[in-house]
């Protein structure tokens, strides 16, 4: 068996408060292998996102990660992980996308500062090695060189979530996380961005895990599907089994609120 | 067949002046009828809400006319426009920003009524507000002190339905009114848009980009691309047979389960996107009826 690039195990977080705790991640695990493309599915407050920030130990107290979980990213264990060692993890191995990704450039500096400002603090790296490698991961999101000097505001909403992916691939990170990346954008952008991510994975081989609640979108474009309700992983499976023969009763409930677009029309009365 | 309750006639909206004129609206026309459901669609600014905009007088047409009941609204008649106002009711996109942090459900009710209503009595009132929020299948006696902050998203997209029905509207305008909620609540929104509009008889104006929720509540729908309708029909004539590109387009960008990127060749999907967008952008040829319902008209230059 090849090694994984991310194992979680057991994984249980709550968020503490005065009075009683709130259990956000119930005794998860699951793994993506390198390559491959990972969903993770469910509806608002399901525990999804909690789970993207704690593998890249983003979560911020409240958020309590419980002993006895794991987060095993190349054999490493991310819950031991030092400052220093965490430093260079982020980014390096892990990379993350957040879901107003749009909005998480700093509107001050110049998309050239920008990539500056993550090559920098990774790798000796001079101001002109910087430009030519951004010029590069620019050109992997199909966005002109000529923009490197241009500020967020004078780019679109998709050009700029394609110039944060190419930011978070600066450094061949082994996995990329996307929380909700596309749910700001209109369905033709969005096609076009996960297109590209697609392309991308295959040609330099990174893993993707990609949180969304739209199943119809995840099916497209996962090689499997976790599906999560009220912090339990119900159901993981391939992307075609959740689709064709979901097990789970609540992923069936999920499918029959999907209107759909050819075909027969879902029933009215199906709600969750 | 009803009478049409309002219609715009070739109505244009442009921004900006000198060089950088934008037509965010060009010579649209549509017909709203009551108990019907008609769907806007089309990518981020492509026009759909100014055109919502332009039915709600925030914005003076620049040319064309709306109708209401077959007439051009007096701007100078007040009683005619707050009459308008009262009979056209909006729910918005976004359920955290279109109700007021500061004050509780039972005032955002009972405001409508206050404007609209004024003979009504306090107790009137507020038996109004129970019962609008027994219509939209939430409890009075839980809701009616609480403010925004305490309502899931769902919740209060449901109060802003809630507010548009207080008044007893004849329209309603809803701009993408599931967007910003989950998929396992946006179906409960739909179906109560549904209900009222087959209870009420109210004209549904549905604007949305996701067109398979279009399918799901409209009899017809419309495409707009660069501020014009570039197809518009019966919805199954539309979704099973789009004729202009941009159609297509939009709807080979919709999440398909059935299309997976894992059965097709790395990019080659990607590349006939970008061909239909190529021809969407060429102009097509002039206007023409291409089903019993279902028209298609060129694209500006």
């Amino acid at each position: 068996m090849t090694e994984q690039v991310l194992s979680i195990r057991n994984l249980t977080i709550d968020y503490v408060g005065g009075d009683s705790n709130f259990r956000a991640v119930k005794d998860v695990s699951f793994d993506i292998a390198p390559g491959e493309f990972f969903g993770l599915a469910g509806e608002s407050g399901c525990g999804k996102s909690t789970i993207a920030f704690a593998v890249s130990r983003l979560h911020r107290p409240p958020a309590l990660i419980r002993s006895g979980s794991e987060i095993l990213v190349g054999g490493r264990n991310v819950l031991d992980l030092d400052d220093e060692a965490l430093r260079s993890f982020r980014w390096r191995e892990v990379a993350m996308v957040f879901q107003s990704a749009m909005n998480s450039l700093n509107p001050v500096l110049t998309i050239a500062d920008q990539f500056y400002d993550v090559l920098r603090a990774h790798s000796q790296v001079t101001r002109e090695q910087a430009r030519t490698r951004a010029a590069e991961l620019l050109k992997l999101v199909d966005i002109s060189p000529d923009r490197l000097s241009a500020y967020p505001h004078q780019c679109s909403g998709g050009m700029r979530q394609r110039i944060v992916i190419a930011i978070c691939l600066a450094l061949n990170p082994r996995l990329l996380i996307m929380d909700e990346p596309t749910t700001a954008l209109d369905v033709v952008v969005q096609r076009e961005i996960l297109q590209r991510i697609d392309v991308l994975r295959k040609k330099l081989g990174f893993a993707v895990l990609f949180i969304t609640h739209d199943l119809g979108l995840m099916v497209q474009v996962s090689d499997r599907i976790g599906i999560m309700l009220e912090g339990e992983l119900v159901e993981v499976n391939d992307a075609i089994t959740i689709y064709n023969a979901p097990q789970h009763p609540y992923t069936r409930r999920l499918w029959a609120s999907m209107p759909r677009l050819h075909g027969e029309q879902i029933k009215p009365e199906a709600n969750l | 067949m009803s009478e049409p309750i309002l219609q715009l006639d070739s109505v244009s909206k442009i921004f900006g002046q000198g060089r950088g004129l934008v037509h965010a609206a060009r010579n649209v026309s549509l017909t709203l009828t009551p108990g019907r459901t008609l769907a806007l669609v089309g990518e981020s600014g492509s026009g759909k809400t100014t055109v919502a905009r332009l039915i709600m007088r925030e914005y003076v047409p620049d040319g064309g006319r709306v109708l209401y009941r077959g007439a051009a609204l007096d701007a100078r008649d007040a009683k005619a426009v707050k009459a308008y106002r009262s009979a056209v009711q909006m729910v918005f996109q976004d359920p955290f920003a279109s109700l007021n942090p500061t004050h509780t459900i039972r005032y955002h009710l009972e405001r409508p009524l206050r404007l609209h209503q004024r003979q009504l009595s306090a107790s009137e009132r507020l038996a109004h507000a129970r019962e609008l929020l027994e219509r939209v299948k939430l409890d009075p006696d839980q809701l009616l002190a609480k403010f925004p902050h305490e309502l899931s998203g769902g919740q209060r997209q449901r109060i802003s339905i809630a507010r548009a029905l207080a008044v007893n509207p004849q329209v309603i305008v809803a701009d993408e009114p599931t967007s910003m909620l989950d998929v396992s609540v946006r179906l409960g929104v739909l179906n109560l848009l549904n209900d009222m509009r087959s209870q009420l008889g109210l004209a549904l104006l549905y604007i949305t980009h996701d067109i398979a929720t279009a399918r799901f509540v409209a009899g017809e729908i419309m495409v707009m691309y660069a501020g014009q309708v570039v197809e518009w029909g019966d919805t199954e004539s539309v979704l099973n047979n789009p004729q202009h590109p941009y159609t297509r387009l939009l709807l080979a960008a919709v999440p398909d389960p059935d299309r997976r990127f894992a059965d097709t060749p790395p990019g080659t999907e990607l590349e006939s996107i970008e061909v239909i967008r190529e021809q969407a952008a060429r102009p097509q040829p002039e206007t023409r009826q291409v089903g019993d319902n279902h028209f298609i008209r060129p694209i500006p230059v």
